[in-house]
C-alpha cells in the first residue's frame, strides 16, 4: 500500500500528537493540551474565515483529545460545517467527530440531519455511505425519526449500488434494534427477504443480519426467508471453497454468511415442508462431516472460521431439537472438542454442551462425558473454562448424579477462585435441594458450604435451609444434632452461628435428652459465639433464647440473667437493648400458657419456589426484574390478600419477615410487646388495603333488587383492563377508578367457586343505590351458572361493603360474565362495567404423575384437533421461578422431572364441569435465546385445548 | 457485538467504538473493567469470558489488545476472525501495521472499521471490497499543496 496518506494530510495534526506523546507527565499533558484548545478555540473565533483544510485539521485536533479521555465543549458547529463540504475528507472528518461525540440531545442535531438529507439525496454512493454510517454510529431517536422511513426505498430501489444497499440494511438494523417503533413495516420487507437472492455475497450478508433481527420480532412477516435461506446455505456448503472468490476466508467458504444464514434459521422451528428439512439436514451433516476431514491449511484462522460454522449449526440442532441423529452427532462432536489441545475449543465445547444438556434426547449423551468434565475442572488452568465446567456440570445434573457432582462441587469450592465462589455455592445449594432424595443429605451439604465457604453464603441460601427444616419434621432432629456438632469448631463462620441458633431455637428441645447436649450445653454453646457475632446476628440469637427458656424452663434463670445483664440491657444498639428488655419482661409476667402460645414452633412455611435460583439469574446478568406482577411469586399459597404495590415491592424483605416470629398465625388479641419484639429492624411493610379478614355487614336489602331491575341500563363499556391479570391468581384488585375499588378474593373447588367481591367507597361520601349484579351472554348462560348474593345499597364514605357470589361450571366455557355496578354518588349515577376473571382453568383440580404415565396419555392425546400449539415472543423477562408460579396458578400440577429438558415445563391437571371431565396436559418450552416460547396444549376436548391455550399464552 | 476497544499492554486506549447507546459514564466503566480483566489474564489462557451478561472475546496482536463484548447470541469463534480481518485490513492499508500506525492516524484506523462494520455487524466481510473502497476514498484526498493554493472563502 502506497503510503499516500500515512499522517502528510495534517502535518499540524502529527505534530501535536507526537508533542503530546513526548509529555513525560500527566501534568504536562494536560498543559499542552490547554494551549492547544486555546489556541483552536481563538482560531474558530478569529475574525478571520477557516478554510476547509484549517477546519478538518482543528477538529481532527479536537476529536484526538476527545479520545485521550479529556471533555470537548466546542467545536460541534465547525464539525457540522465540514458536513456540506464538498470534499471528502473534510465530510468524513467532520462525520467521525458526529459520530464519536455528538449525544442525541444536541440542539445541533437539526443540521446535522440536514447534511446527512443532503448526502442521501446525492446518488455519490460515497457520501450516501458516509451518511448511513452516521446515522448507525449515532442511532438516536431523532435520528430514526427523520431518516427510518427513507432507509427502506435507499434499500431496495433497483438503482442503488451493492455498497449502499449493505450499508443501508446495516443501518435499518441498527435503528431496528433501538428504535423498532419507528422503522415502518411495510412493502419493503417482502423485497428484503428476496436480497437473499442477490448475486452480490456482500448485499446477501447484510441482509442476512437485517432479516434476522426483523425475524426475531415479527417471525411470521418473514417466514418465506426460510426456504431462501436453507437454499443459500446449501450453495455454500455444497461449494468447492474456491468457488466464492474473496468470500472464501483461509479456505472455508464464505464463513460470515453461513453463520448467519445459521443464525437466521434459528428463529424459526425446523422446517414444517418434507423437502426443505431434508434439504437442511443434508447441509447440517455436510457441515458436521466436514469437521471429521483434514484440515487443508495449519492455520488457526482456518480452523477457526470452520469451527464457527459447525458451532452455528450445532446451535441449530440444538434449538430445533428434534433430529436425535443430529443431536447425538453435535454430542459427540462436543465430546471430542471437550479433550481438544486449543482451550477456546474446549471452552466453547462445554458452553454448547450446557444447552446441549437440556434436550431430551441428548440428555443422556451429555452425561457419558462427566468424567472429563469434572477433570476439566480440576485441572483446566484458566478460570474461564472451569467456570464452563461448572456451568455444564450444574446443566447435565439430575437425581441419579447429583450426588457426585454435589460432591465434587464441593471440593472445588475449597479451592476455586474467588471471583466464582458465590455463584458455586448458589449453584450446590439449588442442586441439593432439587434432587435431594433424603434431607439430612442436604442439610450436611448446605452445612458443608458454610463450613468451606462462609463469606460466600448469601442470606437467601441459609434462609432455604432453615425454611426446608421448619417444613419437614423427619429432619428437624438430624438438623439440631447436625448444627450442634458443627458449632463445636472453635471457629465457626457466622452464618452457621445463625442457623444454629434459629435451629436450637426451634428444635433444641429434639436433641436435649442427651446429656452431653443438654439444654445449659447448648445454651453455653451457643452464648460462647454471642460476642463475636455482628448485631443481626446477636439479634437472632436473642430470639433463640426466649425461644429456650420456652422449650428448657430449667435454664430459664440463667438465660434471665444474662438478658438482665448491663450488657444487654443497657447495649447501645436499640435494636438490642429493646429485645432484651421485652424478652426479659415477657419471661418475667408472661404465664407458661402464653409463654407457650406465643413461642410456639414456628408454622410451616407456605412452599414457594427457591429464592435462590432467582438469586442466580440476578448474578448472571443485570435481567431486569420481574415486573410488579410477576414479583408476586406465591401465587398459590394466597397469604396476601391484596395487591398493595408497596407490600408486592418488597417481595424479597418478605422472606425475611417470614421467618420472624411477626409474621405467624396467632390470635388478634396477641400482646403488643410480641409485636414490636419479634421485629428484627424491618417492620412488615404489609397493611391490609381491602380489609379482606374483617367480617363485613351481612344482611341483604331487599330493596336493592327493586331498584336494579328498574334501572339496568348496561353500561357503556366493559373493563376488561385486568382480566388477565387473573388468570394465573385469584386475588386483587380487578377495578378502579378515582370512586370505588373492586377487589376479589376466591376460591375453587372442583366445578364449583365462589368470589367474594369488595367494594372500597374511596371518598368520603355515601354511595346510594348501590347495586351490582351479574350478566352472561347467552352461550354462557348455559354453561356457567353465576350467583349473586345481594348487597347493601349504602356504602358509606371510607367503608367496605362484601359481595358473595357462588358459581357452578356446568360445561367448558369462553366467554366471561359481567359485574354490572350502578350507585348514585353526589347526585350522578355512576355505571360501571367490569369483566369477571371467571375463566375454564379456575376449575382445574392439580393431577400429579410419573413420567411414564404422562407420556403415555401425552401419546393417547395426540389426535390433531386435540392439540393446540402456540409460539409466541416472551413479553416479560423469561425468569424460571416466575413461570413456575405462574403456571402452578394456572391450576395445574407441574411435573418435575418428566420432561427430559430441565428448563421445559410440564403439567397435568383435570377440568372438572358439571357434565363431564377433562384431562389436560400441557408443555411450555421457553427458548432464552430467541425469547420465544412454544406452548402445547393436550386434552381431550378442542374446544378445551384452544381456550387453555388461548388464556395461558398470554401470560408470559 | 456491543463494541470494540484497542488498548496497549500499559493500559492505553486506542480505538473505541460503540455498537450501542450507552452514557459515557458506562462506557468509562466498561473500559475500565476491561483493561482490568484482560490485562489480568495469563498467555495461552483462552480468548473468551463471561462478563456480566456479555460474552468477550479478545486476542492481542504484539502490543495491542483487541477486545469485544458480545451480545450471548453471536459466535465467538467468528468474531475472533472479525478481529483478525480487521487487522489484515489495518495491515494492508499501512502496510505491516504498528502501534504507531494507529496513534498517528486514528481516523484511518475508524475509517477502515467503518468499511468494515456498521452497527456492530459484519458489513463486508470481503477484504478486495474493503481495500478498494479505502482507496477509492484516498483518491478523493486532495493534497495540502491543493488546499493551501486553494483561497479561503
Amino acid at each position: 500500500m502506497p503510503a499516500v496518506s500515512k499522517g502528510d494530510g495534517m502535518r499540524g495534526l502529527a505534530v501535536f500528537i507526537s508533542d503530546i506523546r513526548n509529555c513525560k507527565s500527566k501534568e504536562a499533558e494536560i498543559k499542552r493540551i490547554n494551549k492547544e484548545l486555546a489556541n483552536i478555540r481563538s482560531k474558530f473565533k478569529g475574525d478571520k474565515a477557516l478554510d476547509g483544510y484549517s477546519k478538518k485539521k482543528y477538529v481532527c485536533k479536537l476529536l484526538f483529545i476527545f479520545l485521550l479521555g479529556h471533555d470537548i465543549d466546542f467545536g460541534h458547529m465547525e464539525a457540522v460545517n465540514l458536513l456540506s463540504s464538498n470534499k471528502y475528507t473534510e465530510k468524513q472528518i467532520g462525520y467521525l467527530f458526529i459520530s464519536v461525540l455528538v449525544n442525541s440531545n444536541s440542539d445541533l442535531i437539526r443540521l446535522i440531519n440536514n447534511g446527512i438529507k443532503n448526502d442521501l439525496a446525492s446518488r455519490n454512493p460515497t457520501f450516501m455511505n458516509l451518511a448511513l454510517h452516521c446515522i448507525a454510529n449515532v442511532g438516536s431517536r431523532e435520528m430514526a425519526e427523520a431518516f427510518a422511513s427513507e432507509i427502506p426505498n435507499i434499500l431496495v430501489a433497483g438503482d442503488t449500488m451493492d455498497s449502499v444497499k449493505q450499508s443501508a440494511a446495516l443501518c435499518l438494523l441498527r435503528l431496528n434494534r433501538t428504535s423498532a417503533d419507528l422503522v415502518p413495516m411495510g412493502e419493503w420487507t417482502a423485497r428484503v427477504v428476496h436480497l437473499l437472492n442477490d448475486q452480490h455475497l456482500g448485499v446477501v450478508t447484510a441482509a442476512t443480519s437485517l432479516i434476522t433481527t426483523l425475524a426475531q420480532k415479527s417471525p411470521d412477516d418473514f417466514k418465506t426467508s426460510i426456504s431462501l435461506a436453507v437454499a443459500r446455505l446449501s450453495r455454500i456448503v455444497t461449494s468447492a471453497s474456491i468457488d466464492l472468490q474473496d468470500y472464501t476466508y483461509y479456505f472455508v467458504a464464505a464463513p460470515w454468511l453461513s453463520v448467519k444464514l445459521l443464525r437466521l434459521l434459528q428463529c424459526y422451528p425446523p422446517p414444517e415442508d418434507a423437502a426443505l428439512r431434508s434439504r437442511l439436514t443434508e447441509c447440517l451433516e455436510t457441515i458436521l462431516n466436514k469437521a471429521q476431514e483434514p484440515p487443508k491449511s495449519k492455520k488457526v484462522q482456518h480452523s477457526n472460521a470452520k469451527n464457527a460454522v459447525l458451532f452455528e449449526a450445532i446451535s441449530l440442532i440444538i434449538h430445533h431439537d428434534s433430529e436425535p441423529t443430529l443431536l447425538v452427532r453435535a454430542c459427540n462432536q462436543l465430546g471430542q472438542f471437550l479433550q481438544h489441545r486449543e482451550t477456546n475449543l474446549r471452552y466453547l465445547a462445554l458452553e454448547s454442551m450446557c444447552t446441549l444438556a437440556s434436550s431430551e434426547f441428548s440428555h443422556e449423551t451429555v452425561k457419558t462425558h462427566i468424567e472429563t468434565v469434572i477433570n476439566a475442572l480440576k485441572t483446566e488452568r484458566d478460570v474461564s473454562v472451569r467456570q464452563r465446567a461448572v456451568d455444564l456440570l450444574y446443566a447435565m445434573c439430575d437425581r441419579s448424579n447429583a450426588k457426585q457432582i454435589v460432591a465434587e462441587m464441593l471440593s472445588y469450592l475449597e479451592t476455586a477462585d474467588y471471583s466464582i465462589r458465590e455463584e458455586i455455592v448458589l449453584k450446590v445449594a439449588i442442586l441439593a435441594e432439587k434432587y435431594a432424595v433424603d434431607y439430612t443429605w442436604y442439610v450436611d451439604t448446605i452445612l458443608n458450604l458454610i463450613r468451606i465457604a462462609g463469606d460466600y453464603v448469601s442470606e437467601e441460601v441459609w434462609y432455604r435451609v432453615i425454611q426446608i427444616v421448619i417444613n419437614r419434621d423427619d429432619v428437624q432432629g438430624y438438623a439440631a444434632k447436625t448444627v450442634f456438632e458443627a458449632l463445636q469448631a472453635p471457629a465457626c463462620h457466622e452464618n452457621l452461628v445463625k442457623v444454629g441458633g434459629y435451629i436450637l431455637g426451634e428444635f433444641g428441645n429434639l436433641i436435649a435428652g442427651d446429656s452431653r447436649s443438654s439444654p445449659l450445653v447448648q445454651f453455653n454453646l451457643l452464648h460462647s459465639k454471642f460476642h463475636l457475632c455482628s448485631v443481626p446476628t446477636r439479634a437472632l440469637l436473642l430470639s433463640a433464647y426466649i425461644k429456650f427458656i420456652n422449650l428448657f424452663p430449667e435454664v430459664k434463670a440463667t438465660i434471665q440473667d444474662v438478658l438482665r445483664s448491663d450488657s444487654q440491657l443497657r447495649n447501645a444498639d436499640v435494636e438490642l437493648q429493646q429485645r432484651a428488655v421485652e424478652y426479659l419482661r415477657l419471661s418475667c409476667i408472661a404465664s407458661t400458657d402464653i409463654l407457650a402460645t406465643v413461642l410456639e414452633e414456628m408454622p410451616p412455611f407456605p412452599e414457594r419456589e427457591s429464592s435462590i435460583l432467582a438469586k442466580l439469574k440476578r448474578k448472571k446478568g443485570p435481567g431486569h426484574l420481574p415486573d410488579i406482577d410477576d414479583a408476586r411469586r406465591n401465587v398459590n399459597g394466597s397469604t396476601e390478600p391484596s395487591e398493595n404495590t408497596e407490600a408486592t415491592k418488597k417481595s424479597s424483605p418478605s422472606l425475611m419477615a417470614d421467618l420472624l416470629p411477626t409474621n405467624r398465625p396467632r390470635p388478634a388479641s396477641s400482646s403488643p410487646i410480641m409485636l414490636s419484639a419479634g421485629t428484627m429492624g424491618s417492620t412488615h411493610p404489609f397493611t391490609d388495603l381491602l380489609n379482606l379478614n374483617s367480617t363485613p355487614p351481612s344482611g341483604a336489602s331487599l330493596l336493592v333488587d327493586v331498584f336494579s331491575d328498574i334501572s339496568t341500563a348496561a353500561p357503556a363499556e366493559v373493563c376488561e383492563e385486568n382480566f388477565l391479570r387473573f388468570v394465573c391468581k385469584n386475588n386483587g384488585v380487578i377495578y378502579e377508578n378515582q370512586l370505588l375499588q373492586i377487589g376479589l378474593k376466591s376460591e375453587y373447588r372442583q366445578n364449583l367457586g365462589r368470589i367474594y367481591v369488595f367494594y372500597g367507597n374511596k371518598t368520603s361520601t355515601q354511595f346510594l343505590s348501590f347495586s351490582s349484579s351479574v350478566t352472561s351472554s347467552d352461550t354462557l348462560k348455559a354453561q356457567l351458572n353465576v350467583h349473586a348474593k345481594t348487597v347493601d345499597p349504602v356504602i358509606e364514605g371510607g367503608a367496605q361493603v362484601q359481595q358473595i357470589l357462588n358459581i357452578e361450571c356446568v360445561s367448558d366455557f369462553t366467554d366471561a360474565p359481567v359485574l354490572n355496578i350502578q350507585f348514585r354518588y353526589g347526585g350522578t349515577l355512576q355505571n360501571i362495567g367490569v369483566k369477571l376473571p371467571v375463566m375454564l382453568n379456575k376449575f382445574f383440580q392439580p393431577t400429579e404423575m410419573l413420567s411414564q404415565d404422562f407420556f403415555q396419555r401425552w401419546k393417547q392425546l395426540g389426535a390433531p384437533q386435540q392439540e393446540v400449539q402456540k409460539i409466541f415472543k416472551a413479553r416479560h423477562p423469561m425468569d424460571t421461578d416466575v413461570t413456575k408460579a405462574k403456571i402452578l396458578g394456572f391450576g395445574v400440577a407441574l411435573l418435575d422431572g418428566v420432561d427430559p429438558n430441565p428448563a421445559n415445563f410440564v403439567g397435568a391437571g383435570v377440568i372438572h364441569t358439571k357434565n363431564t371431565q377433562v384431562g389436560c396436559l400441557l408443555r411450555l418450552e421457553p427458548n432464552t435465546q430467541a425469547q420465544m416460547y412454544r406452548l402445547t396444549l393436550r386434552t381431550s376436548r378442542d374446544s378445551v385445548s384452544q381456550r387453555l391455550c388461548d388464556l395461558l399464552s398470554e401470560q408470559f | 457485538m456491543r463494541f470494540l476497544l484497542l488498548f496497549s499492554r500499559q493500559g492505553k486506549l486506542r480505538l473505541q467504538k460503540w455498537f450501542t447507546p450507552m452514557t459515557d459514564r458506562e462506557k468509562k466503566k466498561v473500559i475500565r473493567d476491561m483493561m482490568t480483566l484482560v490485562l489480568a489474564r495469563q498467555p495461552r489462557t483462552c480468548n473468551f469470558l463471561q462478563w456480566r451478561d456479555l460474552k468477550i472475546v479478545y486476542k492481542r496482536y504484539a502490543s495491542l489488545y483487541f477486545c469485544t463484548g458480545l451480545d450471548d447470541q453471536d459466535n465467538e469463534l467468528l468474531t475472533l476472525e472479525v478481529l483478525h480481518r480487521y487487522v489484515e485490513l489495518l495491515d494492508k492499508y499501512f502496510g505491516n501495521v504498528c502501534e504507531l500506525d494507529i496513534i498517528f492516524n486514528f481516523e484511518k484506523a475508524y475509517f477502515i472499521l467503518d468499511e468494515f462494520l456498521m452497527g456492530g455487524e459484519v458489513l463486508e466481510t470481503s477484504k478486495i471490497s474493503v481495500g478498494v473502497s479505502m482507496e477509492e476514498a484516498d483518491t478523493l484526498q486532495e493534497t495540502m499543496e491543493e488546499y493551501m493554493s486553494k483561497p479561503a472563502y
